[in-house]
């Protein structure tokens, strides 16, 4: 017997909107079988992985502050991904929009204005969307895969943070630790909600998806970059650019992932540190991908992978697994979703050897084919 | 020979064939004729093993056979040339065909059963000749030549003049003719009803997937043939009456294009001019030029010139296709699928594809954030579907839902409902049936009639005689000077296809030859 996968005639919508969910189930029977692996009880640990995170006010404080880079940078790469630009890179374009968005608290925290936490985040912003311009121009100008470029200079990104930290930007009543200045209070994100620690990021990220949500639904750009991502040779005819698509899907996506950065500095941690971010910048093609890359979709992902860090820390605490466990759900997550979408394009068929083209058999033939489709 | 008897290919609930009997004679040229779409390939797929029948039976010289793959074909005495080559540029003609031989047999051997063949055949091949050095023609001549290698009974061949001029067309048909003479039979499959009545004996015509007729095609008019394959009179279109000479609306200045990528061809000093009322058709065999010649007129490929192409007497080498459109331009590239519309998504988003700028007003609202008014598109559409009768299932589905020739009708349609001053057609009824072909046709005629320009760009020469007031012809990048149509013959034609232009004593010598 033989696996066999046949293109369908047209795209499945049933599949495309079942897939994700699918994934998600293959997900947890997979963690199920891992937390088994592993000596645990695989119910208990899967509760408190998945449900007890939900059951507190405080920890759905937590899942709102993990879920705003997540929904922040994915949205931004939903239109490279639409687009047909795959911008690997957001994690290095988060850490760019820290620490420029940091440059105002830390090189003059003398100055106390208002204007401090505008400028931050406009800083940030444009921190991100510059990172994202090397591989941009990189692309646009010298046909450089971005896949590559923009995933090393993840990288070269982590490792000028560690030095800016460690080096110039070592704050002087830190004991020598490699941290910043802690933020004066203009400087830091004010939290919405008088329940918890729920900062003024979600709400940029629910913005920043609506806003893009109506680019795609209803503008003539968000019809360029969904055109140019389907076939170039189209959009050529219409008149897009494929070139200024790069630019464009590029700096929109950096200076997300520069806001998502600064707001995470700024809201949640308050100065800058060797590692500020538990992976987002990965995270997010994670939840760009379960999100179908749509703006609306994307929310619902990055609140659900949020969910996966905050379960992570609970079963580490409560189970004592590593805490590798929220990567490993993550990556299952993607492997299934991939997967899964498989299925929207092609069906799978089971062929038999043997019974192939038996002709006189006509009618008994085809209904055995018919049943193996 | 060969029978076939009920033969059927579902796929999923739809027939491709159905029911389909066919009986082939020894020593005949056998036709099968039918609109694209209508199951010819279906049909010989099965018969060459490519595809399984889902039902029905198919012997061979009086016994039930299963053909299980090619291979299996080729162990019968069955052999076919497909409309595609399948041969490696890099390699040469002998090692082409002895890849497609089990690998026992030395390459000299390979070279002189090949080189014999061919001079039996009346088929000039060098066996040292590397591939891509060599015509369409002449490759496909590799391809038979790879074929009758196997010795075969019967041979099919898929559409095999679409690629070649007039003159290598008849020295193809002179072999099928030796063929014939040695008691081989021939299935030969086209939709080109001048040559099947021309060469085949006999003529099975097919229409969606079910066999409409046999008969000889000599004793059936082109009209008649017609009926079979199409259903229903093929109305005839005349370009007669446009011959009403206005300004010149579009124009080329010496057009030179370097070629863009290493297959690509480059266009050297093409001048020409089109009238408003004219329709000027460019003739030519596919890949000399073409696809180039439309690039750089449409403005999907800006040139170095600004004076180099002219619209409405405006210079507009260096500008896009979106200032083309401004000024009034409209366009049709020869590809559909992915070029001229994106198979996944919705007519009226098709429609936005090619308009949004020329229709900006229309189509959309907000100012700079550029909302696209659906509702304005989607009437638009449906006023365009209307024109143009095209055929198609619900309000608004996606382009690739839709047939070629129905798709073709709306590409063409979106284009027309402007009444463009200027239209650039790229082979504009490359894979259409014959009844949205002659509609699309008459459009064409239509418009140039109504005072625009016309520029169609084709390699059917019956398409070219129907429409065309005046013809050129690109070989190699170069175009010939152009000719009013009534003053041109097939033969012409075909030798400037062949790229003798602008050698007076060539013409006529070849003239004479002929």
């Amino acid at each position: 017997m033989r696996i066999e996968l046949e293109k369908r005639p047209q795209a499945s919508v049933l599949y495309a909107v079942l897939s994700p969910f699918i994934a998600l189930v293959l997900t947890v029977i997979a963690g199920g079988i891992m937390f088994w692996l592993l000596g645990k009880d695989p119910v208990s640990a899967l509760y408190s992985f998945f449900v007890e995170p939900l059951l507190d006010v405080w920890s759905l404080h937590e899942i709102a502050i993990k879920a705003a880079p997540l929904i922040l940078i994915g949205v931004g790469l939903s239109i490279c991904y639409r687009s047909n630009n795959w911008n690997i890179g957001a994690e290095g374009q988060f850490i760019m929009g820290a620490i420029a968005g940091s440059i105002v608290p830390v090189v003059f925290h003398e100055w106390h204005s208002p204007l401090v936490l505008p400028l931050m985040l406009i800083f940030g912003m444009v921190g991100g969307a510059l990172y994202a311009a090397i591989p941009a121009f990189l692309k646009a100008n010298l046909n450089t895969n971005e896949i590559l470029s923009s995933l090393m200079l993840v990288y070269v990104a982590q490792f000028f943070l560690d030095w800016i930290v460690r080096g110039p930007w070592r704050s002087p009543e830190g004991y020598n630790f490699p941290v910043t200045r802690n933020f004066t209070p203009e400087a830091i994100l004010p939290e919405i909600l008088d329940s918890g620690r729920t900062n003024l990021g979600f709400v940029f990220a629910i913005v920043a998806a609506l806003l893009i949500w109506f680019m795609m639904r209803y503008t003539l750009k968000g019809f360029e970059i969904t055109v140019l991502g389907q076939s170039e040779r189209a959009g050529r005819f219409a008149g897009f650019s494929s070139r200024r698509m790069i630019w464009f899907s590029m700096l929109l996506s950096g200076a997300l992932a520069g806001l998502a950065g600064i707001s995470e500095v700024s809201g949640n941690i308050n100065k800058l540190q060797p590692i500020i971010s538990p992976g987002y910048g990965f995270t997010a093609i994670i939840v760009a991908f379960l999100g179908r890359l749509n703006p609306l979709g994307i929310i619902a992902a990055g609140l659900f992978l949020a969910l996966t860090y905050v379960g992570g820390e609970a079963v580490q605490l409560t189970l004592t697994v590593s805490d590798k466990v929220t990567r490993v759900f993550q990556g299952l997550l993607l492997f299934f979703v991939l997967s899964c979408d498989t299925l929207i394009l092609y069906k799978i068929r089971l062929v038999f050897p043997g019974r192939t083209a038996a002709v006189g058999q006509g009618a008994v033939q085809g209904a055995v084919q018919g049943g193996a489709e | 020979m060969l029978a076939v008897r009920n033969l059927t290919k579902l796929f999923g609930t739809f027939a491709a064939c159905n029911g389909i009997d066919l009986d082939i004679q020894p020593g005949e040229i056998h036709a099968l004729l039918g609109e694209n779409g209508a199951g010819k390939s279906t049909l010989v797929k099965m018969l060459f093993g490519v595809l399984a029948p889902t039902s029905g039976q198919i012997s061979w010289r009086g016994e039930a056979v299963s053909i299980a793959s090619p291979s299996a074909a080729r162990k019968l005495g069955i052999g076919m040339v497909f409309q595609h080559f399948s041969l490696f540029e890099a390699l040469t003609v002998a090692e082409n065909i002895a890849l497609s031989l089990d690998g026992t047999i030395p390459l000299a051997r390979v070279a002189e059963r090949a080189a014999e063949l061919s001079r039996a055949y009346g088929l000039p091949l060098d066996p040292k000749a590397h591939v891509a050095d060599l015509s369409v023609g002449e490759r496909q001549r590799i391809e038979i030549v790879r074929a009758l290698l196997q010795n075969p009974q019967l041979i099919i061949l898929d559409e095999p003049t679409s690629v070649l001029t007039p003159q290598e067309a008849d020295r193809l048909f002179e072999t099928l003719f030796k063929l014939r003479a040695e008691g081989r039979s021939v299935l030969y499959i086209s939709h080109r009803l001048e040559e099947v009545q021309r060469i085949c004996d006999r003529a099975t015509v097919l229409r969606h997937g079910k066999v409409t007729g046999a008969c000889d095609p000599k004793k059936e008019t082109a009209a008649s043939l017609a009926r079979m394959m199409v259903g229903a009179d093929v109305p005839h279109v005349s370009a007669a009456g446009t011959n009403t000479k206005g300004d010149v609306l579009l124009e080329a200045r010496h057009l030179d294009v370097p070629a863009r990528t290493p297959f690509a061809v480059s266009l050297k000093d093409v001048s020409l001019k089109v009238h408003a009322g004219e329709v000027l058709a460019i003739a030519g065999v596919a890949g000399n030029g073409q696809g180039e010649l439309f690039d750089a007129l449409s403005g999907e490929y800006a040139v170095a010139d600004p004076n180099a192409v002219l619209i409405r007497q405006r210079p507009v080498g260096q500008q896009g296709i979106t200032a083309r459109r401004l000024l009034g331009a409209g366009f049709v590239p020869e590809e559909r699928h992915g070029h001229a519309a994106v198979t996944g998504m919705s007519l009226s988003d098709n429609l936005v594809l090619a308009r949004n700028q020329s229709d900006r007003k229309a189509f959309l609202g907000g100012g700079v954030l550029g909302v696209i008014k659906y509702v304005a598109v989607r009437l638009a559409s449906r006023r365009i579907s209307e024109a143009m009768d095209v055929r198609k299932s619900g309000d608004d589905p996606t382009a690739g839902s839709l047939s070629g020739g129905n798709l073709q009708k709306y590409i063409v349609g979106r284009e027309l409902d402007r009444q463009p001053a200027v239209l650039i057609v790229n082979q504009p009824t490359w894979g259409v049936d014959a009844g949205a072909a002659s509609r699309i046709r008459q459009a064409l005629v239509d418009l140039a009639k109504s005072g625009s320009a016309v520029l169609v760009i084709s390699q059917d020469l019956d398409e070219i005689f129907e429409v065309a007031t005046e013809v050129a012809v690109i070989s190699e990048g170069r175009l010939s000077d152009i000719y009013p149509a009534i003053a041109l013959s097939r033969e012409k034609i075909g030798l400037l296809m062949g790229g003798l232009q602008g050698q007076p004593e060539a013409l006529t010598e070849a003239a004479h030859a002929h």
